[in-house]
């Protein structure tokens, strides 16, 4: 069954299209690949799904709902959390207070709680939850050190983990591995799998071709904000307009 | 209780009971100084509130003034107790924050800032232009003090203690909202919108919840200054009195609850042992506060900071 269906999507920018009638469709349960050179429009149609655009022609169905135009904080609620592209934390913040402002939809205080602390219960569950989601991230050492003193392996753990924490049904990954030794992107595609595993549906924006073709059960290729090609990897890796517009470039 | 907080405890509990003792030492001048003193640390408090998100205003003060004219307004013509219309003042602030947060967090960043120094100067207009009610620039004088059991309000030291635990309840408040997982959400509002957003935190209605809280209590600050003046003008609640805010909240240093307390407590104790030099007051200030900003980016709070570390890495080694 398709969780996400993207019909006709097009966003311009001012004469720019940066997105032109694309449609895809992500099922549920798998990880499912979006690709294309530098400039294709991935990031935009993430933006399109998570509610930060809104698309200027066509429909985004979310489990049968359309979400078009929705806001970003919306959207969260109905399940779809994005990560960004340049790794975004909340620096400032401690390790496990990122996750429990990831947190927010599963226990959010009102006024009232916060000054007399009369709903523990709702304070204990998103402890309890963050506590959870840090050690499913292995990232339970790191718990009381700031976000910004930690490794960029450990940064990109922490931004999936902020995203988990959310609940989320799907989360759009953008360009996850960027940056990371060969190493750290195979901890990371482990990480990837296992969060999958749990149910969690995923759309996933890489360059890493190695780490896209292991993971990915259906890949979707852009290319100048049009659909070039759709397919199972070997068959995205045999593709003559693949090839030509991606592949070929040296990856 | 762990020993740390042992310490803190006993700093809290001695700057509490000399708070009690200060006015029955002080002149009466300096009794005047200390309740407005006290009215200010409110004003800064809250502020820092709304700054929580990363949205700095320069309403705040005309809100003071929105809590000053409803409390006067109300006790004077419409015979409402004064314990009544303190906390109805900060109530009026809120809700008008909360109307006029729809246009005003359309902006962010510097606009915002500017928007809302043209919607506060707007109600000041308002407040000047309508003579019926507001007094146009005279304002509104004879404004009742609160009664209780006989005691004089009009005299300084029951309407210092009065002040002392209004504002101590709110500072309490306002401490324990910082604390809690809305002041978390707040800070990651300002830290990341998108990355808030994005695991479902609507940064609209948290911006808006903190500049309702901040001008709730900015109200309740402005009904305590006048009913203590006896009067309100426009002229109280003008950018000058912004710019003081402003100042206070940055040479305190605004990462911690304290510093802004702090630099609304230095400067004004500063300012007001110049009183004597007169003219070259402004000057001295002026000067001072260069300096401050030159030396010290990261406001008192830091000097404070870096005290409270001596003191534990002194206390590890010995
Ligand atoms: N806010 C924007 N305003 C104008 N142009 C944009 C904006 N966002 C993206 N674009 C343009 O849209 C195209 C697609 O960008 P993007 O989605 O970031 O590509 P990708 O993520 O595939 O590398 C680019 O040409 C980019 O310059
Ligand atoms: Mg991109």
């Amino acid at each position: 069954m398709a969780l996400l269906e993207i019909n006709n999507v097009s966003k311009h920018f001012g004469g720019l299209a940066a997105l032109d009638e694309v449609s895809f469709s992500a099922l549920e349960g798998e990880i499912h690949g979006l690709i294309g050179p530098n400039g294709a429009g991935k990031s935009t149609m993430f933006k399109n799904i998570s509610g930060f655009y809104s698309p200027t022609t066509g429909t985004i169905r979310f489990n049968g709902q359309d979400i078009q135009g929705l806001s970003p904080s919306s959207i969260a609620k109905l399940g779809i959390v994005r990560t960004f592209q340049e790794t975004t934390l909340f620096q400032e913040l401690t390790v496990f207070e990122n996750v429990l402002v990831g947190c927010h939809l599963e226990a959010e205080v009102n006024l009232l709680d916060a000054l007399f602390g009369l709903n523990k219960k709702v304070q204990q569950k998103a402890n309890v939850h963050a506590l959870k989601v840090l050690d499913f991230m292995g990232l339970t050492e790191r718990k009381d050190q700031l976000a910004i003193e930690l490794p960029l392996g450990s940064q990109r753990a922490l931004a999936i983990a902020i995203a988990l924490a959310a609940k989320p049904k799907l989360i759009l990954m953008d360009e996850p591995f960027a940056g990371m030794n060969p190493e750290e992107t195979r901890q990371m595609m482990d990480l990837t799998r296992k969060v999958n595993e749990t149910g969690v549906t995923i759309v996933l924006v890489e360059h890493d071709m190695k780490a896209v073709m292991g993971l990915c059960e259906n890949i979707t290729v852009l290319n100048f904000g049009t659909l070039l090609a759709q397919g199972k990897p070997d068959e995205i890796r045999q593709n003559d307009k693949v090839i030509n517009a991606y592949l070929g470039g040296g990856h | 209780m762990n020993k740390f907080n042992l310490t803190q405890f006993v700093v809290m509990l001695t700057l509490f009971i000399g708070l009690i003792l200060l006015p029955h030492y002080l002149r009466y001048q300096h009794q005047d100084f200390m309740i407005f003193l006290i009215i200010n640390v409110l004003v800064v408090v809250s502020y820092r509130l709304m700054t929580l998100t990363g949205e700095w205003s320069l309403i705040h003060i005309v809100m003071m003034g929105v809590g000053a004219y409803t409390s006067a307004l109300m006790s004077k013509h419409m015979g409402v107790s004064v314990w009544l219309t303190i906390p109805l003042a900060g109530l009026s602030a809120a809700v008008l924050a909360g109307l006029l947060s729809t246009p005003l967090f359309r902006m962010t960043q510097f606009y915002f800032l500017i928007g809302s120094f043209a919607v506060g100067e707007a109600i000041r207009l308002a407040w000047i232009f309508f003579i019926k009610p507001f007094g146009g620039s005279s304002g509104i004088s004879s404004v009742p003090s609160p009664e209780l059991l006989g005691i004089d309000f009009m005299d300084p030291i029951p309407y210092y203690y009065l002040v002392l635990i209004v504002v101590s309840l709110c500072l309490w408040v306002l401490y324990r909202i910082e604390k809690s997982r809305i002041g978390l959400t707040l800070n990651a509002v300002h830290w990341k919108a998108p990355l808030a957003q994005s695991v479902g935190v609507n940064t609209w209605k948290y911006r808006t919840l903190a500049f309702m809280v901040a001008s709730l209590f900015v109200g309740i600050a402005g009904a305590l200054k006048i009913h203590y003046l006896g009067n309100v003008t426009p002229h109280q609640f003008g950018v000058g009195s912004m710019v003081f805010v402003l100042i206070w909240v940055i040479v305190g240093g605004y990462n911690t609850f304290y510093g802004p307390i702090i630099g609304a407590v230095v400067l004004s104790v500063l300012d007001e042992s110049l009183r004597n030099l007169n003219e070259y007051r402004p000057a001295i200030y002026g000067v001072l506060l260069i300096i401050s900003i030159m030396f010290m980016p990261k406001g008192l709070e830091h000097i404070s900071q870096g005290l409270k570390d001596w003191i534990k890495t002194a206390k590890s080694s010995s």
